[in-house]
């Protein structure tokens, strides 16, 4: 039930690289956090319970379901969401553009969460095997794309 | 034409960079000043008489705006889609549990859903009917019409009745498959701006921008010039955004009509899974009859779908699946018959395949039984009976030279090695773990576009306008889904005019700038908007040779050779000039550099009495072959390697293609072995991606795909349709691969272990 005052709380944490400090909703998600309170609407929402990965963000390097999250939870950690997403040297991620040459976009709803879940797994084992990024991408639903093409996008993005 | 430039190629798509850096903007990344949030009140039960609605309670939210009824409806309270049955908010009756009964507007989103929680609707529950093959009964209650009949069509060739008793081998069998949710990743949603005219611009996430002019028009009692419809990125449709978007855009605007502010509506899963369109379920039972030597004679179908509580697009899919009830097949003597019957449950609509993949499960099932009654492989079964230019369909169309089908089926058995496979049965016996391999084959044929039931609808205008720095701007009237549209049809546009790929844009579809050019759907865009695109650009390109023609002249060019034009640049006699400096040139000599153009399909000569005439202008094909390992123990199947063929006219883009292939396939696959919607009591149980599964990247097959391409001259640079036709075979074929692996005949979808497991110990 909705409260009629509703308790805010005043969150710092690193997002994308900038110091965050913000009065918000205790009552806020981490994606609405996200989405309403920092306006950054790259992360999706396809499920809004923990099921298809389209709201994935990296928090601490992890990857993690930005819904399943309550905000008051990042308090202190480090947040990256798919705005903060770069190469090394500034300009687009590896992975990025990967995905762009093998055809690993169609209606595009997922990439965001394939991106960081793929991130994600690259900064734990930068020699991921096929097998490593078919089981660690089993979290995130693709509707369109049949996988194949997601797939062979992360494998031609490690070592980059 | 001489060689291609654009088309032909694997470019980039348009769209990717927008989508991989999160930048691009769906319908609810769009913000608004002043804008509210709306969320729909549904009926909780499956069939209701409602007796008050109140929001007495729901006022007490913080940021509560207020409650939309019928009564706010200032137009005709009826949506216009094919039957015209479907209120846009019920007034009496709430005809399955999920309908939207009234609308709540708040300040936030969260505070709108938690108000439209509180709002009492009063109602007394009326008796329903949950399964299709009891609505058909005669004695059943009567919840639609007279009869419960949406709609019915038949077939009807020959003398059936003959022909089975003089058949020499003669197989029947009856066959069911279940809802498909489309789980486009996205949500269904729309916002509706109110502008200061007393019109309305509304952003909709949707295949067919026009559909929706048509409702929000009609809710809102409007003339169609003050209603601006723009699409969004849209995060998938796969038919899901066919129709039921106006139903939300209509929604969203009746609210911010009511207010005078923009308001959002946004769906959460849960009530996506409820109230929007899915694929029919279907029910069939066929029977096919053959002479000695293994030719068909005979083809008896009795089809039933599903519809659930209003006709929407019940009628044309089920005419779809009708067309192509028998398979791609030569049949003398035919008799089809198909109803989509009402039901208390969620309405069914348009999902890829539209009407063919229950029937084709069906059919090519049963092929398969057929063959082995008789002995034969069941390639070589197919093969004898198969569609070649020349050859009628059930309907009576004669096949043009743009049919590769048999080549379809020789290219995916040889890739495939199903003669090594299947002839030598070492290789698919168990293995001591209990495992057993199998091959499976399916053959299909797709009419492209909307056909002798859509005739109506099927025209699209394009608009080409060059700016002064030549860089072009296409608007069409058909949309971007994920499918690649924007691309194709920017290589399209590219093509025609020889201007660089980079400089040509297509918009996202604005319902203001380009005519009614019906849906995006049925795979008909490449065809219809390209060969709208190349009508417009033809007087353009011209213009634009002419000119170039006359700048090589004053370059000094020899004018004894012809001028060629590719990638941008037009030569002739050593000198050369872009396209740019050519555009330029046009702007000072004061060309039109704008067209219009447009594109109606060719007439059809269809029937609807006896179901005779050509029911489509031309037609894609595909074969399919599935390998599947199916675990004696439990029944659970795996499916390793889909092999596909398809004859989809001339490729645009070769990479987009194959994505929609494999796209296509998995879709296919998942519905054929996971995808389980369960209503109980009129009530559906799992709307959710944790009890109803969608395949992941772990359950992925492996994909061989190879594309024949048959020109069609009637399409834009020869190509015919690709969206839909890879989804339609792959079911049966994995039906078809279990049998063959350990001998498990399943006639219902999906396949599950459970079922796999009966007919083993059977
Ligand atoms: S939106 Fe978070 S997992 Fe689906
Ligand atoms: S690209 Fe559409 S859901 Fe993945």
């Amino acid at each position: 039930m909705h409260n009629s005052k509703t308790s805010s709380f005043s969150l710092h944490c690193l997002v994308n690289g900038r110091k965050i400090e913000r009065e918000i909703p205790s009552s806020h998600s981490l994606i609405d956090f996200i989405r309403l309170d920092l306006g950054l609407k790259g992360t999706k929402e396809g499920c809004g319970e923990g099921e298809c990965g389209a709201c994935m963000v990296l928090l601490d390097g992890k990857a993690v379901n930005s819904c399943l999250m309550m905000a008051v939870q990042i308090e202190g950690r480090e947040l990256i969401t798919i705005e903060g997403i770069k190469g090394k040297a500034g300009g687009l991620h590896p992975l990025q553009k990967t995905f762009m040459a093998e055809g690993a976009v169609q209606c595009g709803f997922c990439t965001p969460g394939f991106i960081i879940a793929s991130e994600a797994l690259l900064r734990r084992k930068p020699k991921a095997t096929l097998e490593d990024i078919k089981l660690e991408l089993t979290g995130n639903l693709c509707r369109c794309t049949g996988y194949e093409k997601v797939l062979s996008a992360v494998e031609k993005a490690i070592g980059k | 034409m001489d060689k291609l430039s654009f088309v032909g190629k694997s470019l980039p798509r348009k769209d990717a960079l927008i989508k991989v850096t999160g930048r691009a903007a769906y319908a609810d990344d769009r913000e608004f000043a002043g804008m509210l949030y709306a969320a729909a009140v549904r009926s909780p039960r499956p069939r209701i008489k409602i007796l008050a609605i109140s929001d007495a309670k729901a006022r007490g939210i913080p940021g509560y705006v207020t409650l939309v009824t019928y009564k706010d409806i200032k137009g005709v309270n009826k949506w216009p889609v094919v039957m015209q049955d479907y209120p846009f908010l019920p007034e009496k009756e709430a005809r399955f549990a999920g309908e939207t009964v009234a609308l709540v507007v708040a300040q936030t989103a969260a505070a709108a859903k938690a108000a439209a929680r509180l709002v009492e609707v009063k109602y007394r529950e009326l008796p329903f009917i949950e399964d299709p093959l009891k609505a058909l009964e005669k004695d059943s209650i009567k919840i639609y019409g007279k009869d419960n009949i949406i709609s019915s069509f038949v077939i009807k060739k020959g003398a059936v009745d003959k022909a089975f008793d003089n058949a020499a081998y003669v197989v029947e069998g009856e066959f069911s498959t279940n809802y498909q949710v489309h789980a486009y990743l996205e949500t269904q949603g729309a916002i509706a701006v109110p502008e200061t005219d007393g019109g309305v611009t509304v952003h909709s996430s949707t295949q067919c921008p026009f559909y929706i002019l048509d409702a929000v028009a009609a809710a809102l009692g409007l003339p169609y010039h003050k209603v601006k419809i723009l699409q969004t990125v849209t995060g998938g449709g796969f038919g899901g955004k066919e129709d039921v978007p106006a139903l939300v855009a209509s929604h969203a605007a009746l609210c911010a009509a009511k207010t005078g502010r923009p308001v959002k509506l946004i769906y959460g899963r849960k009530e996506d899974f409820q109230s929007m369109s899915k694929r029919h379920p279907g029910w069939a039972r066929v029977a096919y009859g053959a002479d000695k030597k293994g030719r068909l004679t005979a083809c008896r179908v009795k089809y039933v779908l599903d519809g659930g509580a209003y006709a929407t697009l019940s009628p044309i899919v089920l005419w779809r699946g009708t067309v192509h009830a028998a398979g791609p097949y030569k049949i003398a003597n035919v008799s089809i018959e198909t109803y989509a019957a009402a039901t208390n449950k969620v309405p069914c609509g348009a999902f890829r395949g539209f009407g063919q993949p229950q029937i084709c499960f069906a059919q090519e099932s049963l092929i398969d039984e057929l063959a082995a009654k008789i002995g034969m492989d069941p390639v070589e079964f197919r093969l004898k009976n198969m569609l070649a230019p020349g050859d009628k369909t059930v309907t009576g169309q004669k096949i043009n030279s743009s049919c590769g089908l048999k080549e379809l089926v020789r290219t995916v058995r040889k890739r495939s090695g199903w003669d090594k496979k299947t002839q030598n049965s070492k290789l698919k016996t168990q293995n001591s773990a209990g495992i057993a391999r199998g091959l499976g084959f399916s053959a299909t044929y797709y009419g492209v576009g909307l056909g002798a039931k859509g005739r109506y609808l099927d025209r699209a205008g394009a608009l080409v306008n060059i700016y002064k720095d030549s860089s072009v701007c296409v608007n069409v009237g058909n949309t971007e889904m994920g499918q690649g549209a924007l691309t194709v049809l920017a290589q399209i546009a590219a093509e025609t005019l020889n201007a660089p790929y980079e400089s040509v844009r297509v918009e996202e579809v604005d319902t203001s700038k380009v005519p009614d050019s019906g849906p995006t759907v049925a795979s008909r865009t490449t065809l219809m908007s390209g060969n709208a695109i190349i009508d417009a650009a033809g007087p353009l390109r011209e213009r634009i040779f002419k000119t170039a023609f006359d700048l090589l002249v004053l370059k000094g060019a020899r004018a004894s050779g012809p001028m060629t034009a590719a990638r941008g640049v037009f030569s002739m006699g050593g000198k050369s000039v872009t396209f740019r400096e050519v555009t330029a040139e046009c702007w000072n000599r004061r060309h039109k550099m704008s067209e219009q153009g447009w594109y109606a399909a060719p007439r059809t000569t269809f029937k609807m009495e006896d179901g005779q005439g050509d029911a489509y202008v031309i037609y894609s094909y595909s074969a399919d072959a599935a390998e599947v390992e199916v675990d004696l123990k439990t029944g659970v199947t795996k499916v390793l390697k889909i092999w596909a063929a398809y004859d989809v006219g001339k490729i645009v883009n070769p990479r987009l293609a194959t994505g929609q292939a494999q796209g296509g396939i998995l879709q296919g696959m998942s519905w054929a072995l996971y995808e389980n919607l369960v209503y109980k009591n009129g009530i559906m149980v799992n709307p959710n991606f944790t009890d109803y599964v969608l395949a992941t990247t772990a359950d992925k097959p492996e994909y061989d795909i190879t594309f024949l391409e048959k020109p069609y001259a009637g399409g834009p640079y020869k190509a015919k349709g690709m969206g839909e036709v890879p989804l339609i075979g792959v079911a049966p074929a994995v039906a078809n691969a279990i049998a063959n692996a350990c001998g498990a005949r399943v006639r219902s979808v999906p396949l599950l272990p459970e079922k796999v497991w009966k007919e083993l110990k059977k």
